[in-house]
């Protein structure tokens, strides 16, 4: 059967790329995940039968800072690509990869303090439950986010990344950004709004 | 335009190869809904043990342990193995086909999905031989399906029960998401040339609107797995009442889930009754527009009636009261949809075939299904009936009464596209007259030992209160659907052999899947169509008189 039913109508048929989409499902997703830690959390602060508590943390400002710019260095790094500046986009990439790793290496010896010196672990109450969880979710977020950049970035040093790639690379900085949102609410959650 | 086929497989082990490596959208979904109609078979056994067990006060059949695991693995299976796979199984079959694409927007990810869900459900009756650990504490879960806290604590259940629980429904759980994504994506991506979102058929509306409901309502259920997995194996205490976690935050989360989850079932329901009815009564759907819109409605307030599962729970009474006035909401888009569907029937020529048969029992007894819920909305009336019988009837009743209905409806309307032959009319009719029957002796009859007060989950009751000949009609019932799901089953396998030749569109349909041939190629459509209405087909047989001059 012969379904070009309407051949005049060669007007423009663009939609929207399929990565992009996905990667819209994946953030409704996660974000809903989040919520439920981020409820739990709220729900138990102060509620610890035993052991330490909020008072033990220390603002990770220098880290929070480094998470958040990350995001504009990727958005430098995506318009040298856009101009077809592949320099520019490398250099910025490798920024924004060495501001992932050092934000990650951070909460690393954040978690050392408090495990080691505190002695704060996931087991010890109802605050290291609900910490060591949201953190670490927000955490393993970071770390999936760097291996996907440490992937683009085996690809930038065999100079195989063209400006056709960038609608690939979008997809990536749509999940690094949605990543720093979340930071934005677990940080305010945790060492502002928490203690 | 050449198409390189592939040789036809050759032996057993070649054919098993293709299928288990497939990629391709249709055979996923045929795999759905083989796995959905397997676990059928399996929870359907449950069932039949537990009403053999409350056949009679005192029965002995059973023991109350074996009782609390079937009650536990057959809601588990019914809802995770059974519905949700058969819809994604249909939409994965259908949709790309009805949006004129060649395969899901992420192929690969669609089989990944697919096995994911398996594996899920593997996981779960594994715990029949993996699940005794070395406490001897029982082997399947019996912790109910909604696995209230405590109980699932370590304190409680020392077994590796409510391990298999827990991974089971976190493996299925990534393996829904994944999928409705994939579903979002084809949506949105992979449209052909002409169909805008408002000339799509409402099956492909409907399906994104339960993709997103299934992201915002499974993702929770996963957050709160992994929760009870750091419970379980790194000693957190979210749930330990203990130390100070919270029971009824668990109640939460998992409701948060479980509502939208009942809509996330019946929103596929009403895509199938919503591109079967106007089929069957010759005219096009009345009121388009509208039943998008009140779709959309549905999937947005379901979000926020979880707590009328928590009524007896005792929350505020301003809490009771929101939760009563969201859930009594979701009446009004589901009225709207209803009065649609009968006006679109209204002044139709309707052909009464067995798909037609079944979307009009849907009507008849998701309308009383919805009746018993807007009485359980109240919640004054739960604090009476919560936890009762009255309760099991309802949403039985919605779920066979409206749900497994309308997937019949489906399966008899696409049977001959998928199989390529016509099932028999008169199986399908001893089907539905058996199946009605014994729905309505099930299960309108469940509803009296419930005002009688009889609790749910109870493995036998004493004589005397004036329930056992209520339970011994239920059984009954319960009996006469087991053979009528035999007879669909023999239809199903009896026709693929023995059926006439199909063609490639029986019923004289307006959707793009019925311009392929039966069953479609891989490929789908040799060219990628162009459409300017919502009815291509119709465009295409009738070009003195096309749609697109009416929208």
């Amino acid at each position: 059967m012969k379904l070009a039913l309407a051949t005049e109508s060669d007007t423009a048929w663009e939609l929207p790329y399929a990565g992009k989409v996905g990667m819209w499902g994946v953030i409704a997703a996660e974000s809903a995940i989040f919520v439920i830690f981020i409820v739990a959390y709220a729900f138990y602060i102060g509620k610890s039968t035993s052991g330490p508590t909020t008072a033990i943390l220390h603002t990770p400002i220098f880290l929070t800072v480094c998470l958040l710019s990350s995001s504009a260095t990727m958005e430098l790094a995506l318009r040298g690509l856009r101009r077809g500046d592949t320099r520019a986009f490398s250099a910025w990439w490798f920024v924004t990869l060495g501001l992932a790793a050092t934000f990650l290496g951070g909460t690393l010896l954040e978690w050392r303090h408090l495990i080691v010196d505190e002695g704060l672990t996931i087991h010890t109450n109802l605050f290291g439950t609900t910490y060591y969880s949201l953190v670490g979710l927000h955490a393993f977020h970071v770390l999936v986010g760097l291996t996907l950049m440490a992937v683009v970035a085996a690809f930038i040093i065999r100079r195989r990344v063209t400006r056709d790639h960038t609608p690939k690379l979008e997809v990536i900085s749509l999940y690094w950004h949605f990543v720093d949102v979340v930071w934005v609410a677990v940080f305010t959650l945790v060492y502002v709004v928490g203690r | 335009m050449t198409l390189t086929m592939q040789p036809p497989p050759q032996t057993w082990t070649e054919r098993l190869h293709s299928w288990v490596t497939t990629v391709d959208h249709k055979r996923i979904g045929i795999m759905y809904v083989l796995y959905a109609l397997t676990f059928l078979v399996v929870g359907g056994v449950e069932a039949a043990l537990m009403r053999l067990q409350l056949l009679f006060p005192h029965a002995e059949f059973v023991s109350p342990h074996a009782f609390n695991q079937l009650f536990t693995m057959h809601g588990t299976t019914m809802i995770f193995f059974v519905a949700m796979p058969m819809m994604f199984g249909f939409v994965n079959y259908l949709m790309p086909l009805m949006i004129g694409a060649r395969d899901m927007a992420f192929p690969r990810l669609n089989a990944f999905s697919f096995w994911l869900t398996v594996f899920g459900g593997l996981l779960l009756y594994y715990s029949l031989i993996g699940g005794y650990g070395l406490y001897g504490d029982g082997t399947a879960p019996e912790v109910g399906w909604w696995a209230y806290a405590p109980l699932t604590e370590k304190a409680f259940t020392r077994g590796h029960s409510s391990d298999y629980w827990t991974l089971s429904l976190l493996v299925s759980g990534f393996g829904s998401i994944v999928t409705s994504i994939n579903v979002i994506a084809t949506v949105f991506s992979m449209r052909c040339r002409g169909m805008k979102l408002g000339k799509m058929p409402l099956f492909a509306w409907l399906s994104a609107t339960m993709s997103v409901l299934a992201i915002l309502a499974i993702a929770p259920l996963t957050a709160a797995q992994m929760m009870l997995m750091v419970d379980r194996y790194l000693g957190g205490h979210f749930f330990d009442t203990q130390a100070g976690g919270s029971a009824v935050l668990w109640m939460h989360f998992f409701w948060i889930f479980g509502h939208p989850e009942v809509y996330v079932l019946i929103i596929p329901s009403f895509a199938f009754i919503s591109e079967i009815v106007p089929v069957f009564s010759r005219k096009t759907m009345f009121g388009y527009p509208i039943m998008v819109a009140a779709s959309v409605m549905i999937a947005f307030v379901s979000m926020s009636v979880w707590a009328h599962h928590m009524f007896t729970v005792g929350m505020t009474a301003s809490a009771n009261s929101f939760f009563v006035i969201t859930t009594m909401a979701v009446a009004i888009p589901t009225g709207i949809k209803i009065f649609n569907w009968l006006a679109t029937m209204w002044g139709g020529k309707i052909r009464f075939n067995a798909p037609m048969l079944f979307c009009i029992g849907f009507l008849a007894q998701f309308l009383l299904a919805g009746l018993t819920g807007v009485m359980l909305a109240s919640a004054p009336m739960t604090w009476h009936l919560g936890n009762s019988y009255f309760v099991v009837a309802h949403f039985h009743y919605v779920i066979l009464g409206g749900i497994i209905m309308a997937v019949f409806a489906a399966f008899y309307y696409w049977y001959p596209k998928v199989v390529g032959r016509i099932y028999s009319e008169r199986l399908a009719k001893w089907h539905f007259w058996l199946f009605v029957i014994g729905f309505h002796v099930c299960f309108d009859l469940m509803h009296i030992p419930g005002l009688l007060g009889m609790p749910r989950r109870i493995y036998t009751y004493e004589p005397g209160r004036g329930w056992e000949i209520w339970n011994f009609l239920v059984g009954i019932g319960a009996a006469i659907q087991g053979v009528a799901i035999l007879v669909f089953v023999w239809n199903l396998i009896r026709s693929a052999r023995r059926g006439a030749a199909a063609g490639s569109d029986p019923w004289d349909a307006w959707t793009l899947e019925w311009a392929t041939s039966s069953p479609p190629p891989a490929y789908n459509f040799a060219t990628p169509p162009v459409v300017k209405s919502r009815r291509p087909l119709w465009d295409l047989k009738h070009p003195e008189d096309p749609d697109w001059r009416y929208e």
